[in-house]
């Protein structure tokens, strides 16, 4: 087997004194849909924010693509334009049009003439189908159009990975279709795709693996069947127990100590 | 009548919120009147037109006070605003900066430019600068050391103003430009500077009118005749003529600009409203 192209090794990253990441070691090969699923502050927006560097890790290695992002004189710009990355808030550029948002980067970041750069962002627009807001403004378009046109830029820079940070949480539940139907696309399409996701439907459907985070460690790894369909530990249970059926959850103890609880 | 209603008010007595309330606006309107019939009473309007509103006066101001005075004065204003706007980039860039020395000779600057009146920073550039390196020239004369002058207060208060406006746009921004590969340096300009600007657009203009006043203080470098502006123009003719109608009319060529870019701003300002919504 061909080298994987994210591998996550001895990751631990630290806020202060409070460990979030506390050794994670992961592999993602060609091609392969991961979703990351876990409770809150269980450390797996970190994890992918780590990969492409925007949080900078305490100890431990992430290679993408053969490339070490974490060795200290590496061209750290260079290797995210190879990591797309799509954001809970999206993120567009305010200030540009649905186009603009596409070919700024483009032209400003691999140096495209124009031509090239529209052509790239009008093929982009057309893959998650909102061609005809080429001219629109972010602030005109709903949460779900938004995010898809930052999946459409972030594809415009042509990466070999896409990172997507918990991309329908701020979508109104009607919305959070259309960007899955995107994403799922993508995945079809051979994208190697490391998903933070709530949505346990499409992380059955889509992913190769479905990992299980909490308290910084990774509890279950494996196909979606396996740790979402027969969970081996009670916490993966516990979770998505309160996940697929919120109403019939029970008044809890608040435990303090929520990152740092014990190993099972 | 709810429970909290009657919980405030416990007893009926004397007059109701509101007859108060309109009671204390009556007093307002009153003692507001009194105050400007007082004036008009016990003003003498006949001499204060005739030592400011004497018409002959005004009009052999013209056409100089708008050809030579107040092209200098705008002159004045936007050359000084232009330095103060490069200058106060750079500044409010130092103060982000995540090198300690520049932050900390950015704040060193920003309290003492802030602090001092701008008539001292002008004397300062008169006397100081070239005492300091003799033989150097200030390139572009007065106008060069107004430019200077003005450039130097106006950019403590700009740095302020700019550095607020980066740090309002939100931080996705910047990382999401960094994910898309943008450098540091090239995510600030083509993302992060842009938005900026919107936002303090409002304030910049309000700086504006401040250096268009504070551009009076070019007389304390001592100009030539050509290089009057607004004030200093009035004066002189004010002295000239015995008369103050110059100055009046100085006076109203200010408000000619700074009303204008006053309504301009609040136009912006109802505009960027709009957008937020």
């Amino acid at each position: 087997m061909s080298r994987p192209e994210i591998e996550v090794r001895g990751l631990h990253k630290s806020f202060g004194d409070n460990e979030v990441l506390r050794g994670i070691d992961l592999e993602i090969g060609q091609g392969e849909v991961v979703c990351v699923i876990g409770p809150s502050g269980s450390g797996k927006s970190t994890l992918l924010r780590c990969v492409n560097l925007l949080e900078e890790p305490t100890k431990g290695q992430v290679f993408v693509g053969g490339t070490e992002v974490t060795d200290p004189d590496v061209d750290i710009d260079a290797v995210r334009r190879r990591i797309g990355m799509v954001f809970q808030q999206f993120n567009l550029f305010p200030h540009l049009d649905v186009t603009g948002n596409l070919t700024l980067p483009q032209r400003r970041v691999l140096g495209r003439d124009k031509g090239t750069a529209a052509r790239v962002a009008a093929e982009n627009l057309a893959r998650v189908g909102l061609s005809e807001k080429a001219d629109a403004y972010p602030s005109s378009l709903s949460g779900g159009q938004q995010q898809r046109v930052a999946i459409a830029r972030a594809l415009a820079m042509g990466p070999e990975v896409m990172l997507f940070d918990e991309p329908t949480s701020a979508l109104d539940p009607e919305l959070v279709g259309d960007v899955l139907a995107v994403m799922r696309r993508l995945a079809r399409e051979g994208m190697t795709m490391m998903v933070v996701t709530h949505e346990m439907t499409f992380a059955r459907e889509v992913a190769d693996r479905v990992v299980f985070m909490d308290g910084g460690v990774i509890v279950e790894d494996g196909s979606p069947e396996r740790v979402i369909g027969d969970p081996q530990h009670e916490r993966t249970r516990h979770f998505l127990s309160r996940l697929l059926d919120p109403a019939m959850a029970e008044v809890e103890e608040e435990t303090s100590e929520q990152v740092g609880k014990s190993e099972p | 009548m709810t429970d909290t209603d009657t919980a405030l008010q416990p007893k009926k007595k004397g007059l109701t919120r509101r007859q108060k309330r309109s009671l204390s606006r009556g007093v307002q309107y009153a003692v507001f009147a009194a105050a400007v019939i007082a004036f008009a009473v016990t003003a003498d309007w006949g001499r204060l037109q005739n030592q400011f509103a004497q018409a002959d006066i005004a009009k052999q101001m013209f056409p100089d006070v708008i050809t030579l005075a107040l092209k200098n004065t705008v002159l004045y204003t936007l050359s000084g605003f232009v330095v103060g706007l490069v200058l106060g980039m750079v500044i409010a860039l130092m103060r982000l900066s995540s090198v300690g020395p520049y932050r900390w000779l950015a704040g060193v600057y920003i309290e003492i430019f802030r602090g001092l009146p701008a008539l001292l920073i002008f004397i300062f550039v008169g006397v100081a600068v070239p005492l300091a390196f003799p033989g150097t020239e200030i390139p572009g004369g007065t106008y060069g050391k107004v430019a200077l002058a003005l450039g130097l207060v106006s950019a403590a208060y700009m740095a302020e103003t700019i550095r607020a406006g980066i740090q309002a746009v939100p931080k996705g921004q910047m990382e999401a430009a960094r994910s898309l590969g943008f450098s540091p340096a090239k995510a600030m300009v083509s993302i992060i500077v842009p938005q900026a600007f919107r936002i303090i657009l409002p304030p910049l203009t309000n700086e504006l009118v401040l250096l268009f006043k504070d551009s009076s203080l070019v007389l304390f470098l001592g100009v030539t005749l050509e290089e009057r502006e607004l004030s200093k123009f009035g004066r002189d003719l004010a002295s000239t003529t015995a008369n103050s109608t110059p100055i009046l009319v100085a006076g109203l060529c200010y408000l000619l600009v700074t009303i204008p870019l006053s309504f301009v701003v609040r136009r912006m300002e109802s505009k960027a409203q709009e957008a937020i919504r």
